[in-house]
């Protein structure tokens, strides 16, 4: 079993850090994992995406070419990744920047969720990234939210247990639904 | 071994060489290896090491090869037009038969070419690089595990040859994170360097570190010595690894990060009932030539996947002498082969196209 995650939106919205939860979520139900980046100009502005795969066996190649699950956090990213997504694979959007409508494949499953809107309600405008991973482990079944909040707690430093606090709370808002 | 954190390789690289008794650093930063040095810079100061971010890149290798000639342990990464510039630094330190580690997370080029991986410095890094006869061992880790490991057998090696040893990545290499664990340290033992200049205490004669020969038999005589090492490192330190290569009726030669991309191609070909195994060398040099003298007879090709126009499939034509046809495939300038391309590329060697 592997599941190949693309995660693009703009920088600053925490694409990198949602595909190291997702990595590390991998990592402590034992499973092989490899977290890839984009580092060119957009890492100073404009898009970010990170590849991260999640494996029962070696991950070969770190780079995706047709993810199983696609999360876009903007429409550029939708436009750019969606016909990658293998046939029978998951789309997330944050619905607050993304009109659902926008999605033309109809053999995928899709998630949408007004995350932006979520977090703003929060208090916590930054953490629209863990409401969308809260709301893809309550859709998905592939990651179950107990090992998320694992990979959570792995992924932040261990002398700021208020941040744990912070995005564990926006991940179960996503969850919540 | 330590429990498993995810690590980038760039940083994995710098913690590696710190536990391996690296204790000291000299750089400039580059894109895409800057966070080994920033790694350096935030924990050499803890370690009682140094870290130095010199003026350019060419003061930084000098003063590598002033640390190395007293005895330390020391390191210097960049990339391709900052490895470019070390060059004539790196050709001192071959001649002075000293050890150290040079890192080489390469880029696209030539020119500052871009940021992103590429592998087209592969003749910079086993055919001299600088001017004289001279070799560095040059070790390609394909994992960020295997980065860890290699990192520690690499001063090892250097120490006991008294040679450079380049580390050669490229970008996605530096910059992915995998789970990695680092060896229990067990305590570094640093071979005794009587060449060092380190101070007499008034109870030794000086010592001299020098690459100028003026007199010609003098400098072929310390040559043909050199070369001797260099005899035993090529029947010493090749490292290579096989892979599916017991049926195989073609093979893929490829290194570093393309060695991974090729196993996913590997796989879908062995789906398509297509009998593919890997040759990945992990010295590039020495060059693993036995591995494919074996095969040459035995399969009907081989395909040298590289990200450059076509480097490394001369040391397999000269490895494989002519006994089965060679064919390579390659992207460039930051562009990375995909396993499809692969597969395409090996279908058509089978179809003789």
């Amino acid at each position: 079993m592997t599941n190949e995650f693309v995660i693009a939106g703009f920088g600053g919205q925490g694409v990198l850090f949602m595909g190291k939860v997702l990595a590390y979520t991998g990592l402590v139900s034992d499973k092989q994992v490899s977290w890839l980046p984009s580092y060119g100009p957009e890492m100073r502005g404009g898009t970010a995406n990170c590849h991260v795969i999640i494996s029962d066996d070696a991950v070969a190649s770190p780079l995706i070419i047709n993810p199983t699950t696609l999360f876009a956090m903007n429409f550029p990213s939708l436009q750019k990744f969606e016909n990658n997504v293998v046939s029978g694979g998951t789309i997330v959007i944050d619905s607050t920047l993304i009109d659902k409508n926008e999605i033309t494949r109809d053999d995928v499953k899709v998630v949408a969720i007004p995350a932006a809107k979520w977090a703003e309600e929060l208090n916590a405008v930054k953490l629209a990234n863990m409401i969308l991973l809260g709301a893809y482990a309550k859709e998905s079944k592939a990651v179950d939210i107990d090992t998320l909040l694992k990979g959570l707690e792995k992924s932040m430093p261990k002398n700021k247990p208020e941040l744990f606090e912070l995005n564990k709370k926006a991940v179960m808002r996503g969850y919540n639904m | 071994m330590s429990e498993k954190v995810l690590m980038k390789g760039n940083e994995a690289l710098a913690e590696a060489a710190i536990r391996s008794g690296c204790k000291m650093f000299f750089g400039y930063p580059i894109t895409p290896q800057t966070e080994l040095a920033a790694y350096m810079a935030k924990k050499m100061p803890k370690i009682d090491g140094v870290f130095l971010q010199a003026e350019s890149e060419v003061a930084a290798i000098n003063m590598v090869y002033g640390a190395a000639s007293a005895g330390k342990r020391v390191m210097t990464s960049s990339s391709s037009p900052g490895v470019s510039l070390k060059q004539e630094g790196i050709s001192y330190i071959a001649g002075s038969d000293l050890p150290c580690v040079i890192v080489n997370i390469v880029r696209g080029g030539p020119g500052l070419g871009g940021i992103q991986p590429a592998q087209s410095d592969y003749f910079q890094a086993v055919k001299g690089g600088g001017h004289g006869d001279y070799n560095l061992i040059v070790l390609a880790p394909s994992s960020i595990q295997e980065i860890v490991d290699i990192v520690h057998d690499a001063f090892d090696i250097a120490d006991k040859y008294r040679m450079p040893v380049m580390i050669m990545g490229d970008g996605m290499l530096g910059q992915m994170m995998e789970p990695i664990s680092f060896p229990d340290a067990d305590e570094v033992k640093i071979p005794e360097k009587p060449y060092a200049t380190n101070g007499t205490q008034l109870k030794r004669k000086k010592n001299i570190v020098n690459s100028l020969y003026i007199e010609p038999s003098e400098l072929e005589k310390m040559v043909f010595e050199r070369y001797e090492r260099y005899k035993k490192v090529e029947e010493n330190e090749v490292r290579v690894e096989e892979y599916k290569l017991d049926d195989a009726e073609y093979v893929i030669a490829a290194y570093g990060t393309i060695a991974r991309v090729a196993k996913t191609a590997i796989e879908k070909l062995r789906a398509d009932g297509v009998k593919v195994g890997l040759i990945r060398p992990i010295t590039l040099w020495p060059f693993p030539k036995a591995s494919f003298e074996n095969v040459a007879g035995k399969v009907k090709g081989i395909l040298t996947v590289e990200m450059s126009m076509g480097q490394m499939v001369e040391d397999v034509r000269l490895s494989v002498n002519g006994k089965c046809p060679v064919d390579f495939y390659g992207r460039t300038g930051g562009m990375i082969p995909t396993p499809d391309e692969i597969c395409a590329a090996l279908l058509k060697m089978k179809e003789g196209k």
